[in-house]
């Protein structure tokens, strides 16, 4: 199966006045085309740090990060928002909808900049909102919805642009154990559609679903299969520490 | 994609229209008083230019003072100022103050000016009904003479005067023409004076003598020339005595009126300029605010794929809009002040013409200079940090 993502001996350290502080000690990560992956920890071991580089929003100290064939670890500001543009869907905790658009306007963000005609846009927008079950809720602004709404949004704007990736940060963590529950669901009915998913999560319960779980402590990973996977993509990625 | 941008901008300003209304009230007045205050300091110059040149631009004056050896002109030398070059006309003026007499009533201290023919022909609406003095009465001294509307007020409540003899100084003359009645204020009011051939004012006043010559210029562009051939002439006729004469060139009183209003437009104009900048800060700080107030949002767009440019456009356009808002609102209001300014000063209104591109111009640079600094800050605003902002 195709390796989408593959980083090899990323290193991200920070400097705290004069201290170097190492947030990831050389990890070792590959995500499968088509694998949904869990990526585990409690808070303070790293997988923010982690999430931000998958997600090309931060660039590594040091190591090589090729995502669909690109390297993208040395890439400059613009060259990192385009490829946040075409190949990262962003699914975050808070939701992160704009309040004064509505439903339709938020999900054709993505497509504005990656320079959409409006007909299009909108005709794509739509398409999504209605994979989501959100038929007739386009109009209304996050306000008038409910929180799992608002995330279904949200998840119809990661969608909208097919990316390589949907990455996933916390995305019940906002929301009560039952939309939780429908959110995680639509996660597991997108895998099955072949989309490919990395999910961060300090939730054990939660971290079942994906088809792979890594545990990430102190900025090193370790991997194990996941049996209670509904279905499983083997053949997953490499693991070390 | 600027589509876009533009959409967003006017969207956040919309959302917020009591903030953007006094973000922008400092370019408001700002612009307001730029207009205002070059629409009226126009109004009142042009008012007072066309003051002047009813007067006549093109006439030099010369006050003749005289000197301890010669008290004036002779007519000699009158004859000779007429010779010189580029001139349609002299106009001597003899001034005296003396009774006049009609019918037994009489009227003390009358202003008694003595004029020829070029006087009348240089100067508009001067003679209501009647004939003017012409070049025979001046030349054979006539006792002819035209008087002013309060002079008929006074002396003919219920008849016609021309043709009607009054006694000026004891000497007898006929009444052919009426005198317009005068509402010049710079130029002082004719409407009590008489108006009689100059050459007769000279011998039959007591005074005797030329007071004033007006020279009319015909080619304007000689005017320097011409007016330095006048005063050689006149220095001649006075001994070498500067003091003789004083010489007032229209043309000179014009340009320093003109010199003095631009002076005054500049100087006004530099304060408004004042108020602009001010009214910029404003629209600069209130998009500092904005940007922080919107950092999750610049976080968002920028996880999004939004490029740090799309960024900055966005609320560079922001400020511009509010700038340009306030720009507009400001003509409006500035042109409203001046017509009333106008209209309590008494001098007609007209619009500057490149009054509403002075504004538009000014408004939109402001937007884009005091917009630039909030915009690339919020362009370079790391999405991480944003998102964390929450």
């Amino acid at each position: 199966m195709n390796t989408i993502l593959n980083m090899k001996g990323i290193v991200k350290s920070y400097f705290l006045g004069e201290e170097e502080q190492t947030i990831l000690h050389h990890v070792d990560f590959a995500v499968n085309e088509g694998e949904f992956v869990s990526i585990l920890g409690p808070s303070g071991s790293g997988k923010s740090t982690l999430m931000n580089i998958i997600g090309c929003l931060d660039v590594p100290t040091d190591g090589d990060y090729i995502l669909n064939g690109n390297d993208v670890s040395c890439l400059d500001e613009v060259e990192l928002s385009e490829v946040r543009n075409r190949e990262i869907g962003f699914i975050f905790q808070h939701f992160q909808l704009l309040p004064r658009l509505n439903a339709l306007e938020n999900v054709e963000l993505p497509l504005i900049y990656a320079g959409v005609h409006e007909k299009e846009r909108k005709r794509l927008a739509a398409e999504m909102l209605i994979k989501v079950g959100l038929e007739g809720k386009m109009k209304n602004k996050p306000s008038q919805l409910s929180g799992g709404q608002q995330q279904r949004i949200a998840i119809a704007r990661a969608l909208v642009t097919k990316p390589t990736i949907l990455l996933a940060d916390e995305p019940t963590g906002a929301l009560d154990q039952k939309t939780g529950k429908q959110i995680i669901k639509l996660f597991e009915q997108l895998h099955n559609e072949g989309k490919t998913i990395v999910m961060i999560t300090h939730d054990k319960e939660i971290a079942k679903h994906g088809s792979r779980i890594v545990n990430i402590l102190d900025g090193k990973l370790t991997e194990h299969k996941n049996h209670n996977a509904k279905e499983v993509n083997n053949n997953g990625g490499e693991q070390h520490a | 994609m600027l589509k876009e941008s533009i959409k967003m901008s006017w969207q956040n300003i919309i959302n917020n229209k009591m903030r953007s209304f006094l973000t922008v009230l400092g370019v408001l007045i700002g612009v307001a008083s730029v207009i205002a205050l070059i629409s009226i300091v126009q109004a009142v110059t042009t008012n007072i230019t066309g003051q002047v040149m009813d007067m006549g631009a093109n006439k030099v004056s010369v006050q003749l003072s005289g000197t301890p050896l010669k008290q004036g002109l002779t007519m000699g030398d009158i004859n000779e100022l007429e010779t010189i070059e580029n001139l349609k006309g002299v106009s001597p003026s003899v001034v005296g103050k003396t009774s006049i007499v009609y019918d037994g009533n009489v009227m003390e201290e009358v202003s008694v000016q003595g004029k020829n023919d070029v006087h009348f022909a240089n100067t508009q609406d001067l003679v209501k009904s009647g004939r003017s003095i012409n070049a025979i009465d001046v030349e054979s001294g006539n006792r002819v003479c035209l008087v002013g509307q309060d002079i008929v007020k006074e002396l003919f409540p219920s008849e016609s005067p021309i043709d009607k003899k009054i006694i000026i100084n004891g000497i007898t003359y006929t009444v052919i023409g009426i005198l317009q009645e005068s509402s010049n204020l710079l130029a002082g009011s004719s409407n009590s004076e008489v108006i009689i051939p100059y050459t007769t004012a000279m011998s039959l006043l007591s005074t005797g003598y030329v007071s004033t010559i007006d020279f009319y210029i015909e080619d304007e562009s000689l005017s320097e020339s011409t007016t330095s051939n006048i005063e050689s002439v006149l220095l001649s006729a006075f001994n070498y005595d500067e003091n003789g004469y004083t010489i007032t060139n229209m043309q000179n009183i014009l340009d320093t009126v003109n010199e003095m209003t631009a002076t005054m437009s500049l100087l006004l104009a530099g304060i408004a300029a004042i108020s602009l900048i001010v009214g910029g800060i404003g629209i600069m700080n209130m998009m500092l605010v904005i940007v922080t107030e919107r950092t999750t949002e610049i976080g968002l767009r920028k996880a999004l794929g939004a490029k740090p440019s799309a960024i900055q456009i966005q609320f560079v356009l922001e400020a511009l809009f509010l700038s340009l808002f306030g720009g507009i609102m400001g003509l409006l209001f500035g042109t409203t002040i001046s017509f009333v300014g106008c209209l309590l000063i008494g001098v007609e209104f007209t619009l500057v013409s490149y009054a509403i591109p002075l504004a538009i111009g000014f408004a939109a640079a402001i937007g884009l200079v005091f917009g630039y600094a909030p915009a690339k800050r919020a362009s370079k605003l790391n999405p991480i940090d944003a998102l964390r902002s929450v």
